[in-house]
């Protein structure tokens, strides 16, 4: 790479977004060029921890069985974002994800069958073979071997914008500074979701307890730089995708494995051994997202998943074990929760469990009857010990704040008016489609499409 | 690179941290075996860990793929902690226990037995043969090896040898199977057991999932799988060849050598230039692989049974083409020596890695066979 020369296209970020951009743009015969902030082990921010694509299909798409049309896409999007989506945009995005998988394939990523304990995706969600790194691994070989140039561990810290066109990026690589020009931008460098200052002035105090999931390197700082130049932003700083997830997990970078999937099995309580809302609300794919916000409103946004020996070996393993005691007592002490509040909790909990059939796979009749919150399936005594318990905090992967593009990947100002040679695509304007709420494998539709598309219309307006 | 000893246990606590992260991600299950597998379970016993690690073909997929690798914290590592473990499977399950030491220092024990394997063959047909009859030019008529060995002596020692190693690994399959906790006879269920034939005729499992193995660097190829079919089938075509001239010699009283158009030769040439070829691939592509992948304490063992099988072969190749020469009694003796090395070495050194794969694939066919247990809340 030359960070002398003028390249045509410029891409900020190292994701499946900012790799579908470059790779569209170069095969287009620009010159472009990538910059990533993250080390070469760490590229590609947070789709390192994706698994799949949601995908629409009309018929049998290998590797997705029956159909998924555009309607009920549709649909299942404005539910989870409380209609906080853009119907253009939404529409645009998922009718693109049809012709998405044929150019991935050419692109080396290989798609495989559902993955162990998501059978619920299997119709909707196309899954990478080896996950979200090896199709990493697949675009920058793919982007190498088309001669598209890629600068690690190179930072934007400033933009110029002159009036409404993108002119050049002043890039922070390792200990020099370049002041890098190029005819079009694409910035696809994420969320903030790893500031931890930002998250602060977004959440207040609380978010000192957050783990991050995601990758360590998003900063926000380009979107920030953007935000700061009379960029209209979407969504706001406290839509993210936050679950519920392991305690003790790292606090970047833990990803999937962190999460606990054994709250519908039991009860949650809080740090004084109260109950806070109930646990057998819907299936737990259905509700795992509102968990994180749920456990960051609990004092010292700690909770703790607590279940018998019944329930035991019933849910996806957690990657760490759980805290195991031969009485609820003895569990209290290990939780550091006072022991007579936690024993009043499930003494209540358990007196309040009705009788029924219980069933896992169905939204059984196994309910709890005069206390709050009710627990309204799934619900059986905790009686049998052992018991074991999963501490809980909020776990951040992304953030949805973004820049407002249009349906050609290009950033608004504030005014309404385009920026004339300026893209973005991937998290940092996923919130233009996902405002808020979470569906499984949108991101990387997201990505895919707009990726795509600033690709294409960055090479349409370089060559201009 | 000296070896790096790591007790058993901590292996087994490393591959069981291992196996948890790997258990909670599954992003890996599309490449083998190994990771449908692992999902059936909860925990990992000791015994699991040894199924595991011998299910593993070391093809390197996982690695490159996993978001938890080096450096990330969690220092993930799955393809080296498994054939790490492997090591440890191959001297705890090695009959008599005594030799299980061998595994350890394998490229020294491959060295001094073949030097004295060697010494022997020499000694044998020196004292047999005379200064006379070993240097002389024999002419390629029947029998002519025998002039420098009698053919009671030679087929007398190898058959002990064979039967020797043939117990060996069959006493070390047992105790691996038995300690898996599956019973005998399930091992011979014709379906699973079918499958895994299959499989490890074809080297399934070297394929990364479809595009090849990453080894020995993150471009999938089909190199190892091809240098491995080339190393397999030529000795499986050299163990005919043998076997072919079994029954020549005693049911029809033919006696070696036998005519350069002959099945036992034509068998053995093409075995033998298979061997040559797959082993000296095998070898240029070990040397080429990323360290990440490598249990650095094995490169002896892999090695010093790459170079045994080298050696048989050309030492049977040159054996061939100088037969009627005066150098006749000296190649028969290097390469008896050879092949009297192999089948002394054979059940303390790579050879038994064929066996405890062959058994893992059976029992993943058999598991496989069984409903899935009920993990997993969807």
């Amino acid at each position: 790479m030359d960070f002398a020369r003028r390249y045509d296209v410029l891409v900020i970020g190292g994701g499946n977004a900012a790799l579908c951009a470059a790779i569209t743009a170069r095969s287009r015969g620009l010159d472009v060029l990538v910059v990533e902030s993250a080390p070469i082990h760490f590229r590609g921010g947070n789709s390192r921890h994706t698994r799949n694509m949601r995908t629409m299909h009309e018929g049998p798409l290998d590797p997705l069985a029956d159909s998924y049309p555009e309607e009920e896409y549709w649909q299942d999007l404005l539910k989870v974002t409380d209609g906080l989506t853009d119907e253009t945009l939404g529409r645009l995005t998922i009718r693109q994800t049809a012709g998405h998988v044929d150019w991935m394939r050419r692109h080396g990523v290989r798609f495989q069958p559902p993955l162990g304990g998501t059978l619920h995706l299997a119709r909707t969600n196309a899954f990478f073979l080896g996950g979200g790194k090896a199709l990493l691994n697949a675009y920058y070989a793919a982007a190498a071997a088309l001669g598209v140039d890629v600068a690690y561990e190179s930072e934007v810290v400033d933009l110029d914008l002159q009036d409404g066109r993108f002119v050049s990026a002043t890039v922070q690589s390792r200990d020099a500074r370049h002041a890098i020009r190029a005819k079009a931008l694409v910035a696809a460098s994420g969320g903030f979701e790893s500031n931890l200052a930002w998250l602060r002035e977004a959440w207040g105090p609380a978010a000192d307890n957050f783990i991050v999931r995601g990758t360590p390197y998003n900063s926000g700082r380009v979107l920030k730089l953007l935000l700061d130049r009379d960029v209209k932003s979407v969504s706001d700083p406290t839509q993210g995708h936050c679950v519920a997830i392991d305690a003790r997990s790292p606090k970047f970078d833990g990803g999937i494995v962190t999460r606990v999937d054994a709250v519908s099995l039991g009860i949650v309580v809080n740090k004084h051994g109260q109950r806070f809302y109930d646990e057998g609300e819907e299936f737990w794919p259905k509700r795992y997202a509102i968990w994180g916000h749920l456990v960051a409103a609990q004092p010292d946004q700690i909770a703790f998943s607590i279940i018998d020996a019944k329930s035991m070996g019933k849910f996806m393993p957690p990657v760490y074990p759980p805290l195991e005691a031969r009485s609820i007592a003895e569990l209290a002490t290990r939780l550091e929760i006072d022991a007579a509040a936690l024993a009043k909790t499930v003494a209540q909990y358990n007196a309040a469990v009705r009788p029924g059939t219980f069933d896992h796979t169905v939204l059984d009749d196994c309910r709890t009857d005069g206390i709050a919150p009710p627990k309204t399936h799934w619900a059986r005594p905790l009686d049998t010990p052992p018991y074991y318990a999963y501490p809980l905090r909020p776990g951040l992967t992304f953030t949805y704040l973004g820049v407002a593009v249009d349906a050609t990947a290009r950033i608004l100002f504030k005014n309404g008016t385009p920026c004339a040679n300026a893209f973005a695509a991937g998290e940092i304007m996923a919130g233009n489609v996902l405002g808020k709420g979470y569906l499984a494998g949108i991101g990387m539709a997201i990505g895919t499409t707009f990726g795509r598309i600033a690709g294409e219309e960055a090479a349409r307006c370089a060559r201009a | 690179m000296p070896a790096r000893e790591v007790p058993l246990e901590n292996l087994v606590a490393e591959a069981q941290r291992v196996l948890a992260i790997c258990n909670a991600c599954r992003y890996c299950e599309g490449y083998c075996a190994v990771f449908p597998a692992l999902e059936r379970r909860l925990t990992f016993d000791e015994g699991d860990v040894h199924y595991l690690a011998n299910l593993c073909h070391n093809c390197g997929a996982c690695l490159y793929a996993c978001q938890y690798a080096p450096p990330h914290e969690f220092e993930l590592n799955f393809p080296r902690v498994l054939a790490q473990v492997r090591k440890e499977t191959y001297g705890k399950y090695a009959w008599p226990r005594l030799l299980a030491s061998a595994f350890n220092r394998n490229g020294t024990v491959v060295a001094v037995v073949g030097t004295v394997s060697l010494a022997l063959t020499f000694v044998l047909t020196a004292w047999y043969a005379g200064p006379a009859r070993f240097f002389a030019a024999h002419a390629d008529e029947q029998g002519s090896f025998y002039a420098v060995l009698p053919h009671g002596v030679m087929a007398g020692v190898f058959a002990a040898v064979f039967a020797f190693a043939t117990l060996a690994f069959v006493i070390g399959f047992a105790r691996f199977w038995s300690e898996g906790g599956e019973r005998l006879g399930e091992f011979i269920r014709p379906g699973a057991l079918g499958a895994a034939t299959r499989e490890a005729a074809t080297l399934r499992y070297l394929d990364g999932g479809g595009d090849g193995c990453t080894y020995p660097n993150p471009v999938p190829s089909f190199a190892r799988r091809r240098f491995h079919h080339l190393t397999f089938y030529g000795f499986m075509l050299c163990f005919a060849a043998t076997a072919v001239a079994t029954v020549y010699h005693f049911a029809l009283g033919w006696k070696a050598p036998y005519p350069l158009l002959s099945l036992p030769v034509m068998l053995g040439v093409f075995g033998g230039l298979g061997l040559l070829v797959g082993t000296a691939g095998l070898w240029w592509l070990a040397h080429r692989r990323d360290p990440d992948l490598a249990d650095s304490s094995q490169t002896g063992m892999d090695a010093g049974f790459l170079i045994l099988l080298f050696l048989t072969s050309a030492s049977g190749l040159l054996l061939l083409a100088f037969r009627e020469t005066r150098a006749m009694g000296v190649l028969l003796a290097v390469h008896l020596g050879a092949v009297m090395t192999f089948f002394l070495t054979m059940p303390y050194g790579k050879f038994v890695h064929g066996i405890y794969r062959f058994a893992a694939l059976v029992r993943f066919h058999i598991e496989r066979r069984r409903p899935l247990p009920e993990i997993g809340g969807e």
